[in-house]
């Protein structure tokens, strides 16, 4: 099998010219294939042993003055709760934004990678890489691993040249270009408040508002999505977290309590 | 050839807790010694102790020992061999780093490199559970909690291994810090001292001990503040 290893090269070698003193630690980085003749059932039993973050709820919309960019922050494993402070939205660099759904690790480390080229484009070529040449430098590499059980949902926002853009990625090899999206098990229930609540002439404070009103709606319904509902927002000068809120308190400020007359009864008593 | 790789199966589960907290200026980092054979995690055989076995790495140069140098901390339970095989690429690693830059590696950036160290065998993984502490650059402590194919994040407090589920909602309990997420920002800094921050490990191993049967024998603990290095130990029940 050949495995495309692009994505992993670094222009400069690790350890200079004499790096084969080092056999195996610092030669230019690879992955490591177990050698067997079943790759598949391996990687099924591999995987099911370190589980992968499961369970999330994602959104990005792009309205007038820009894209907003929202997630939860639980990470489980089955009914186990393994965090509760995940940071699922990813700052590849000040313009630019990834999501995180799907397996922790591959979201992370293909990110950070990301990360990497970005800057070296900008490096050689002068000017920040464009929202649309990010997303398919991802979607590149996520395709070349099709088929081996990597595990992506991501969306990447950002501002450019030409303004705002979205672009949706998964491990499948897609690419989808669009003005709204939501990723991860919860994203039936926060499409459900997006699409009700969405017009494209909002304003900033409104579409933050919407964001977190449809992450909270869907933490509420789906189990496995909780913890703390962050809130992005990329215009022409960058991205700026808006909000960070616990959703167990958010709950009682789209929910206030009234205390109803039996309630009284009983403590007088 | 088929036949021969049927029911190959390369991981054996060897059990251990690990848990680490972060405080102002300092960091304690704990795991038991017990090591625990052929618990397959593909057909839960026979199980058997093993005995002592020392998990807690300071990812120094091999077998030395604790250094007042010394930043980061790494403890690991799950797959024994590949917890060794791990630790000893980590600190090959470091040694090298040492000789290209005359310094030691700050705890942040060792963090990321056991990330992608971990990440780099994402098709054929380490099955280990990792957590790492040390001081930052600033001298405060710091924790940070891994996935087995290196997905990361710092954290106040962690807890990994077969008794992470027991401890980690009693440190939750005791500990709490707000969300490093929420905006506007809540200080996060574990409100523990040193010595309380000990006590504290001492006794989740301790209770863990008594509900799960893959931790016990006994404890080491290993604290790294301003003034340098220790470890301690303490005996943990037996059966």
């Amino acid at each position: 099998m050949k495995i495309d290893f692009s994505g992993l090269e670094s222009t400069a070698p690790l350890c200079g010219a004499n790096s084969e003193m080092f056999d195996g630690i610092s030669t230019s980085p690879s992955f490591q294939i177990p050698d067997t003749t079943d790759f598949d059932d391996f990687q099924k039993e591999a995987i099911q042993m370190v589980k992968p973050a499961k369970g999330t709820t994602t959104l990005a919309f792009i309205f007038k003055e820009g894209v907003m960019v929202a997630a939860d922050s639980r990470a489980s494993m089955g009914g186990y709760i393994s965090s509760q402070s995940v940071k699922k939205i990813i700052e590849i660099n000040p313009y630019m934004l990834g999501t995180m759904a799907g397996g922790a690790a591959d979201c992370q480390f293909w990110h950070r990678n990301l990360g990497i080229k970005c800057r070296l484009h900008e490096l050689a070529n002068k000017r920040r890489i464009s929202v649309t040449g990010a997303s398919k430098l991802l979607a590149n590499i996520l395709y070349s691993y099709r088929g081996m059980g990597l595990s992506v949902g991501t969306m990447i926002a950002g501002w450019d040249e030409k303004g705002p853009g979205l672009y949706y990625v998964d491990s499948e090899g897609g690419r989808l270009k669009g003005t709204k999206f939501s990723v991860g098990s919860g994203s039936p229930y926060a499409y459900g408040i997006l699409d009700s609540g969405y017009r494209y002439d909002m304003t900033v404070e409104e579409a933050a508002e919407l964001a977190r009103r449809s992450i909270y709606h869907a933490t509420f319904r789906d189990g496995a999505s909780g913890g703390v509902a962050s809130v992005y927002y990329v215009g022409p000068t960058g991205w700026k977290k808006l909000s960070g809120d616990d959703v167990g308190e958010l709950h009682y400020m789209y929910n206030p309590v009234e205390p109803t007359v039996v309630e009284q009864e009983m403590s007088e008593a | 050839m088929t036949k021969q790789h049927q029911n190959w199966s390369p991981y054996d589960n060897n059990g251990g807790t690990c848990v680490a907290i972060a405080g102002a200026d300092y960091c304690v980092v704990a795991a038991d010694t017990r090591a625990v054979g052929c618990i397959s995690p593909f057909t839960g055989a026979v199980r058997q102790k093993l005995g002592m076995l020392r998990v807690i790495s300071h990812l120094g140069m091999f077998g030395g020992e604790l250094s007042r140098a010394d930043k980061s901390l790494m403890a690991s339970s799950g797959f024994q061999a590949d917890v060794r095989a791990l630790q000893k690429v980590l600190a090959a690693r470091h040694l090298i780093y040492q000789h290209q830059h005359n310094k030691q590696m700050s705890c942040p950036a060792m963090a990321q490199l056991l990330s992608n160290t971990l990440y780099y065998k994402r098709f054929f993984p380490y099955y280990a559970f990792n957590v790492l502490g040390g001081l930052d650059t600033e001298g405060k402590g710091c924790v940070f909690t891994y996935d087995a194919v290196g997905s990361y994040e710092r954290v106040g407090y962690s807890s990994q291994g077969s008794g992470a589920t027991l401890i980690t909602p009693f440190l939750d309990n005791q500990l709490k810090s707000p969300s490093p997420l929420l905006l506007p920002a809540k200080d996060a800094v574990t409100p523990l001292s040193e010595s309380e921050a000990i006590d504290l490990v001492k006794t989740c191993f301790a209770s863990a001990t008594e509900r799960d049967i893959y931790t016990g024998d006994k404890l080491e603990i290993v604290v790294i503040n301003a003034d340098g290095i220790r470890r301690e130990y303490m005996e943990l029940r037996k059966d």
